[in-house]
């Protein structure tokens, strides 16, 4: 249950990389949480690969557990494949945005993200209508007592009136679609974050820290429908977001001398082992007993809608850890084995929303083929595949149209598109 | 000596064929991690030893049923399983259905539910409606959280009991962190939980139940609650530590 979201980026990642750039700051080697460009336009592999693993991780979390499932991030830890998302897309969004208000000025710049945000929406309505079809089918055709129960969450399927308004205005979420909505909120406020980084990046991130303590203080949260709230509160969401942000516009250059102290990393490593043991106590119950009981009573529950401070310093940690030992100039960022994740990262919306209707297509899949280890190992690599050769597609059609591209001022303009969408 | 020889072995053949082919019939073990636990019940404990009597009432929704309140769902089966496994004790299970009400519902009524009775143990599913309703997790902890103090203040050992697993049900709720909570609470209140949900899902990965089947027959949930009220029943003697042979010699 996670979801993705985030791409602005990686096609103005692209842009931007293509561009001599002026000004990413080089980030060191082991510097800035798994992201940071490095200055010479070179593109930045960590984070694409990042961002590919989080799509795959999130796809293979949206089928039903299986044999996949275990080497998914959110069975060792506290946070899961969204906070990699989020943060990356922070992180891009601004590095890419950010250079186009200092370079075309904040109209154009907001311009540029508006459109971002509208191909985001298009792309969730268009999952929404693939969930649709899905469920009348499994609605019609599936009337097994044992779920008599369970089958009235399609009663909505009874009022499409108000379900397909309410989806339009993003408070109907079904399963596996809570990302899009959140990541299009936190898009639309991107302008004025940015504006205000650009001059006072340490204010931003400490005024997103405020709302991320009032939103606890105040329990604040968008409504959803038919009833509760956002699964992804956006308010408390935005602190990763603008975090990375942050990281991009400098504040992973700021840390990165003290992101390379050993202290720090032994630290990190000791709060991702204590939350490895306490995840396992999950699945293991009767290691429960281990975790003192006024821990347990401190500690849980481990809000996910909230962002759990325990679960924001969870990815803090593996951030930290990741760029420790991966360096920007990493070797096997180059090996063709890695190839597919990166690739998949560079394409990030089309394969978060292609990963979305491969999971839904798994899902029917394995509901109509019926269960087997080896059918859901089968659903799930498959899937990883299609994405890998997907995203091995766009790469190739966007270098072609680049190609085609007669000077400069096209090229340019197919960057931005690739930006958009590609 | 040749007849001998080939009847024993076809005796033991028959064994073994009987053998065979009874499990497929129960077919549906439960790993005994998922039905052991620390907590002891009790008051359970007690009136079996002592009153030889044990009632039990099951606050649950409409997935304790198969298709109206008779013995078919869970609370009849365990029942039928507990006089079984338990012949000198007076197995009494009742069962109030709450159903299309969230844990929340279930908690305001709860005096109500509970008036002029004094059953040994509450088996309390829920979870179900608060999940498809997307009722915000937080609440349904305090929900969950008041409905077992209040059980307790009445007197009564409590069990909780969580959601159903059904396979495509994964593509239409979420269901993580009701479980959790779940499993939360429980742990708060040093209650047991029946693990429904990993119960069912640990059947549908072995291949004791094709829970994918569309088939709008009856017989399949049948089967199903049959096996999850002996589950029960196991669970709850375990959890009671009770040892069905010493109840019976001492008699």
């Amino acid at each position: 249950m996670t979801s993705v979201t985030d791409h602005p980026s990686s096609g103005l990642a692209e842009s931007a990389a293509r561009d001599p750039a002026p000004a990413p700051p080089p980030v060191q080697k082991k510097l800035a949480p798994p992201v940071g460009p490095p200055a010479s336009g070179e593109r930045e592999l960590r984070l694409d690969l990042f961002r590919g693993l989080a799509l795959w991780l999130i796809f293979v979390d949206h089928l039903p557990p299986n044999l996949f499932t275990w080497l998914t991030i959110r069975n060792y830890g506290f946070s899961d494949a969204t906070e990699i998302f989020i943060f990356i897309s922070g992180y891009t969004a601004a590095f890419v945005y950010g250079r186009a208000m200092t370079d075309r000025g904040f109209v154009v710049a907001s311009a540029r993200i508006m459109k971002r945000v509208w191909q985001i929406y298009v792309a969730h309505v268009f999952l929404f209508t693939i969930f649709l079809a899905e469920i009348s089918y499994v609605a019609t055709s599936f009337e097994n007592p044992l779920y008599t129960e369970e089958m009235g969450i399609l009663d909505f399927l009874k009022h499409p009136d108000v379900t397909i308004v309410q989806a339009l205005l993003l408070k109907f979420r079904p399963v596996n679609m809570d990302v899009l909505p959140l990541y299009i909120v936190l898009m639309l406020f991107l302008p004025p974050i940015l504006w205000l980084m650009q001059r006072k990046p340490d204010l931003t991130l400490a005024l997103s820290v405020v709302i991320y303590a009032m939103t606890w203080e105040f329990g604040l949260n968008l409504p959803a429908y038919p009833n509760g709230v956002w699964y992804f509160n956006p308010f408390a969401w935005q602190l990763l977001f603008v975090f990375g942000a942050w990281c991009a516009l400098g504040g992973a250059k700021r840390m990165a001398p003290f992101l390379s102290s050993r202290v720090l990393l032994g630290i990190c490593i000791a709060y991702l082992l204590a939350a490895f043991f306490v995840t396992l106590t999950w699945h293991v119950p009767r290691l429960g007993h281990f975790v003192p009981r006024i821990i347990e009573q401190w500690m849980y529950p481990i809000n996910k809608t909230d962002l759990d401070v325990l679960r924001f310093a969870h990815f803090l940690a593996l951030a930290a850890v990741a760029v420790y030992f991966l360096p920007s100039n990493w070797p096997g960022l180059r090996s063709p084995w890695l190839r597919p994740a990166i690739l998949c990262g560079q394409h990030s919306l089309e394969i978060f929303c292609l990963g979305v209707f491969l999971a839904f297509a798994g899902h029917f899949v394995l509901a109509e083929v019926s269960g087997g280890a080896v059918i859901h190992f089968a659903v799930s690599l498959s899937g990883i595949v299609i994405m890998s050769a997907a995203a091995a597609v766009f790469s190739w059609y966007k270098q072609v149209a680049a190609k085609g591209g007669k000077d400069a001022k096209s090229a340019e303009a197919n960057a931005d598109l690739a930006g958009g969408g590609s | 000596m040749r007849a001998i020889a080939g009847l024993t072995a076809l005796a033991l053949l028959w064994n073994a064929a009987a053998a065979w082919a009874e499990e497929p019939a129960a077919g549906c073990d439960v790993p005994a991690y998922l039905l052991s636990t620390d907590v002891k019940l009790n008051k359970v404990a007690e009136a079996v030893k002592t009153d030889r009597r044990l009632d039990i009432l099951v606050i649950g929704s409409r997935s304790a049923t198969v298709t109206a309140p008779d013995g078919s769902g869970f609370p009849g089966r365990m029942e039928a399983a507990l006089r079984e496994k338990l012949p000198t004790v007076q197995v009494q299970v009742s069962l109030q259905l709450q159903i299309k009400r969230t844990a929340e519902d279930v908690v305001k009524d709860m005096e109500s539910l509970l008036a002029g009775r004094n059953p040994n143990l509450v088996i309390w599913q829920t979870g179900t409606v608060d999940a498809m309703r997307a009722v915000d997790p937080d609440d349904f902890r305090t929900a969950v959280d008041d409905g077992v103090a209040a059980l307790q203040k009445h007197g009564a050992d409590v069990m909780l009991m969580n959601l159903q697993y059904g396979p495509r049900m994964e593509t239409m709720m979420t269901t993580a962190p009701y479980l959790d909570v779940m499993r939360v609470v429980a742990q708060q209140h040093e209650i047991p939980l029946f693990d429904r949900f990993a119960i069912m899902h640990h059947w549908n990965e072995t291949g004791s139940f094709d829970l994918f089947s569309p088939s709008r027959g009856v017989e399949l949930a049948k089967r199903v609650h049959d096996c999850l009220g002996r589950a029960l029943s196991t669970f709850v003697i375990d959890a009671a530590r009770i040892k069905p042979a010493e109840l019976r010699t001492q008699r």
